[in-house]
């Protein structure tokens, strides 16, 4: 093939993909870039502002690859050939600060947002959080209510408009915990408790799951997070308190067992510390009591 | 008897042998592919050859080319582990399970990390290490030739116990990277980790020896008037590019060896109880994880300033801001590597310090692309293959670079961190930087190995096909991980929508493969026609280093007189003094002699991460005394080389420009 159609080609495979790529984008309920929740609202602004920013180089940077492989063609006669040119003081000032400028720019974002939205970080709201303690277990995942009594697996409802404090272990492999919609994810890691917070600004039901390689059965470690309006939370938590499952120590290690694809339950919590004596379990060297 | 049987055979049992038909299917490929292999040498006798002209030889042009033989079959062993995975996600969505069982998609995924990056990146760039950098620097051969066969079959040992565990036992299930607690003892105690450890521990080992051989070569072999600042560029990205294997590749074999001695020995450096602590193997893992990637991708990067200055007709631009955005990447790819995991809870302070760390990365790597750029400005640009894998890297690799910045901003990071969008970021580095950049290497200096050219038809043709089906495969995969989609998820429900973005990606992989099928096409058509192909002045692209001074190949001494450098480009400037025709004075050359016992210590090696597999004690025993006795051996012999006279040089010399 000659030169020019060999470039034609090559930009036309590569627009045709780009074309059909933002088409599907826009057109289709993308988690991260149609967050539900205040915390992934800041970070797909984040995402976008900083996409931005670096597509002001990429963008030039590709169409000028395209521009100069076709004017520079060995057939092209009428341009200037200076084999032995191969410095410019001002060409190399300008590529080597410009891009050092853009970074600096994201650079300063990069340091106020990971203050602002570091996960540890509680959510400022005139409601008082609902703290929820999540064990990745295998492989499911239990939430434990602390101040309601109540704990469930594999589903997280909690009220909206409501600073979600959650905070985070794993009994076996490392896991994350991942909302997609709401926001970011934390690792969970076994003897130590890693903390999130979120807030959903409507109701809605989501998908959560592990992030993170936990073995056979980590694909199934998928939850429904369900955003209810108060009155619906109120409600839920009233049947669940009287519900006849309980979890205590004996019925947890139960329930910790290895299983996969686990349905949804709700437990009636018989012990307060268990969340604490998770952790623990770690802390002494096994086969002690 | 048992007791009998369990110091005999450790561990394994006839199990090991069973496996489902799918996976039993690959093993079966494995043995007849070797089968195959056997029967024709035997049939075309050509035993003789294989032994005392590649297997034993101490010359870094074959090793050169064995790097990539086992390379190429690891590539299509890695590509075909990939396209099972593609289709296995296809269907595994809802009420259907796929065809692979969980445990084979996750040794799939673990298998094909591993093979990529220790395998088929690393082979291929040592390949073209081996085979360049001597005749690039004026060098009749490497520092320590022994060594450097050593180091070959050290990494052959590695790639082969990844391939014998397709068959005896099963490979690690835990992914390439291997996080404990999931690789610790208690939650696999099978041979599948231990398979992973024991492979990339022996292919490290050739690794770093390699990387301190040639490190050694290009600061001490060097021909007269090669000073630091006239190497070609190739040749200081690939300086760098060791000075990283020799910092990073002791912290890899260290941490291995650490959670072996935790898996064999009880011991408890990872674990996270009795004091252990798995966020240390994952800070370690990644202080080696992230130069690695820059020891693949500079050796790339080097490749582009070889071939751009040759299709363009033109010095290369920017020299020294070239040099000197090498040395920085270097530096800072140390400094970057907690951006693998912000999501471990560091404070925001840490996550910020390594994110602003990893984005002044793209500086020196954006100055590169310019560079290049430049190096076509005013210049009279060939789209030869090479060129046209060079517009779909930059498109490619700018793109990725992007998001791979995007992710450096470590709240954005948390929202695609370990999602599919990652592995499409990766991949568009590994893929479209230094898959893109090896093809592109290797078709430039085909000839220089081969005597003939490549047909640059069917080249251009592969190189659209890798292209745009590695678009189509992987732009799927940034929106899939921006839905949510992890990585090494083997079903997923309906409801997500995902499927139709999960097919889509599967024709990008046919797409590939087509691309994969041109290579090999190429490389039949090329040899059919190699008569015509002939490079008879080893100078096909008119070249500008002193690789293309030599005969195409080059004869096995490389150099019949040691050239004289006075500038960058030598044979470039040569050429336009215009070459002289004085006849040169030849003087005796020694050059080291062929011997086994680097074939003969990676056997051993073999036998031995075989033998702390299945904790088979006696073999380990008698393989560690082997590889000291080989050493022993070495270390006695006295008549390592043999000297070439005069005559002889005049007589191979004449036969070369023949």
């Amino acid at each position: 093939m000659r030169h020019k159609p060999k470039l034609l080609l090559l930009a036309g495979l590569l627009l045709s993909v780009a074309i059909a790529a933002l088409l599907y984008v826009f057109t289709h309920d993308v988690a991260v870039l149609n967050p539900a929740g205040e915390i992934g609202h800041k970070q797909h602004r984040l995402l976008l502002v900083s996409s931005y920013l670096m597509l002001l180089i990429v963008i030039p940077t590709v169409i000028l690859t395209f521009c100069i492989s076709w004017k520079y063609r060995e057939s092209n006669h009428k341009t200037t050939y200076r084999p032995n040119w191969d410095f410019s003081l001002l060409a190399e000032s300008i590529w080597w600060t410009i891009p050092f400028v853009l970074m600096a720019i994201l650079g300063v974002i990069t340091w106020r947002a990971c203050h602002e939205l570091d996960p540890f970080k509680p959510i400022v709201s005139d409601k008082k959080p609902l703290t929820i303690q999540a064990v990745a277990l295998k492989w499911k995942w239990l939430f434990i209510y602390p101040d309601l009594g109540i704990a469930t697996v594999n589903y997280l409802p909690f009220p909206e408009k409501t600073p979600l404090h959650f905070e985070i272990t794993s009994d076996g492999p490392m896991n994350s915990f991942w909302i997609p919609k709401l926001g970011g994810q934390i690792y969970a890691m076994a003897g130590m408790k890693s903390e999130l917070n979120l807030i959903a600004n409507q109701e809605g039901s989501y998908r959560g799951c592990s992030a993170n390689l936990s073995g056979e059965g980590f694909s199934g470690m998928v939850f429904t997070a369900e955003s209810l309006s108060e009155g619906n939370f109120d409600n839920w938590t009233r049947t669940a308190m009287i519900s006849t499952n309980r979890l205590n120590l004996q019925s947890y290690n139960e329930l910790a067992e290895p299983s996969q694809y686990n349905g949804q339950a709700v437990y009636r919590l018989g012990d307060g510390g268990l969340f604490d004596q998770i952790i623990m379990k770690y802390m002494t060297p096994q086969g002690t009591p | 008897m048992t007791l009998f049987a369990n110091f005999l055979y450790g561990r394994l049992t006839p199990q090991a042998f069973q496996h489902n038909p799918i996976e039993m299917s690959v093993g079966i490929g494995t043995l007849i592919a070797g089968a195959a292999i056997i029967t024709l040498l035997t049939y075309y006798k050509k035993w003789r050859w294989l032994w005392f002209d590649w297997l034993t030889s101490v010359d870094h042009k074959k090793i050169g080319i064995m790097y990539f033989v086992m390379s190429s079959a690891m590539l299509f062993k890695a590509l075909v582990e990939a396209s099972m995975m593609r289709a296995h996600q296809v269907v595994s969505v809802g009420d259907s399970f796929g065809f692979l069982e969980t445990s084979h998609y996750q040794q799939l995924f673990s298998a094909h990390g591993t093979a990529m990056i220790f395998f088929v990146a690393t082979g291929f760039v040592f390949g073209l290490i081996n085979y360049f950098i001597p005749l690039q620097i004026g060098a009749r051969d490497v520092a320590f030739p022994f060594l450097n066969s050593l180091s070959f079959w050290m990494f052959a040992a590695g790639s082969v116990t990844l391939i014998v565990s397709l068959s005896i036992g099963n490979f690690s299930g835990a992914g390439w990277s291997g996080y404990p607690p999931l690789s610790g003892i208690e939650e696999n105690p099978g041979v599948g980790i231990d398979y992973w450890l024991w492979s990339i521990q022996l292919s490290g080992a050739g690794t770093l020896l390699s990387g301190v051989n040639f490190l050694v070569t290009i600061y001490k072999m060097r021909c007269p008037g090669m000073t630091m600042m006239r190497m070609p560029l190739f040749v200081w990205s690939v300086l760098v590019s060791l000075v990283l294997i020799v910092f990073a590749f002791p912290i890899l074999t260290a941490t291995a060896a650490l959670l072996s001695l935790d898996r064999t020995f009880g011991t408890h450096f990872f674990t996270p109880d009795f004091g252990g602590n798995p966020m240390l193997y994952i800070n370690l893992f990644w202080a080696w994880g992230h130069p690695e990637v820059y020891i693949l991708m500079m050796p790339a990067f080097g490749m582009f300033s070889e071939f751009i200055p040759v299709f363009c007709k033109k010095r290369l631009f920017g020299y020294t801001s070239m040099v000197w955005a090498l040395i920085a990447i270097t530096v800072l790819s140390f400094l970057v590597w907690l951006h693998h995991f912000f999501t471990m809870g560091a404070g925001p302070g840490v996550n910020a310090f390594f994110g602003f760390m990893t984005m002044i990365i793209a500086i020196p790597t954006g100055v590169k692309i310019f560079n290049w750029l430049f190096t076509m400005y005013d210049g009279k640009v060939t789209l030869a293959s090479p060129m046209v894998w060079f517009i779909g890297f930059v498109a490619i690799f700018s793109l990725g670079g992007m998001y791979g910045v995007l992710m450096s901003v470590a709240p954005v990071d948390f929202q695609v961190h370990n999602s599919l969008f990652l592995i499409a970021h990766f991949h568009s580095m590994l893929v479209g930087g230094v898959l893109f950049g090896l093809f592109a290497g290797l078709t430039y200096w085909f000839p220089k190995m081969f005597g003939f050219k490549l047909n640059d038809k069917l080249g251009d043709w592969a190189a659209f096909c890798w292209i745009f089906g590695f678009l189509v495969a992987f732009t799927p995969l940034y929106i899939l991980g921006l839905m949510g989609a992890t990585r090494r998820m083997d079903h997923y429900d309906a409801s997500t929508g995902w499927q139709p973005l999960f097919i889509v990606a599967a024709i990008g992989l046919v797409i590939v493969f087509m691309g994969v099928g041109l290579q090999c096409l190429q490389l039949l058509v090329s040899f059919r026609d190699r008569k015509k192909n002939r490079d008879t002045t080893g100078d096909p692209w008119d070249g500008r280093t002193l690789e293309w001074s030599l005969s195409s190949p080059p004869p096995f001494y490389n150099f019949a007189v040691i050239p004289e450098v006075h500038e960058r480009d030598p044979f470039w400037a040569e050429k336009q003094k215009g070459l002289s025709s004085k006849k040169p004075v030849y003087e005796a050359i020694h050059m080291p002699k062929n011997t086994p016992l680097g074939l003969y210590i990676g056997v051993f090696s073999f036998f031995f991460g075989f033998a702390a597999v299945w904790y088979i004690v006696w073999l380990a025993v008698v393989s560690a005394v082997g590889v000291v006795a080989c050493l022993i051996v070495r270390l006695m012999d006295r008549h390592t080389e043999t000297f070439i006279t005069p005559e002889e040089i005049e007589r191979i010399e004449k036969e070369c420009r023949a």
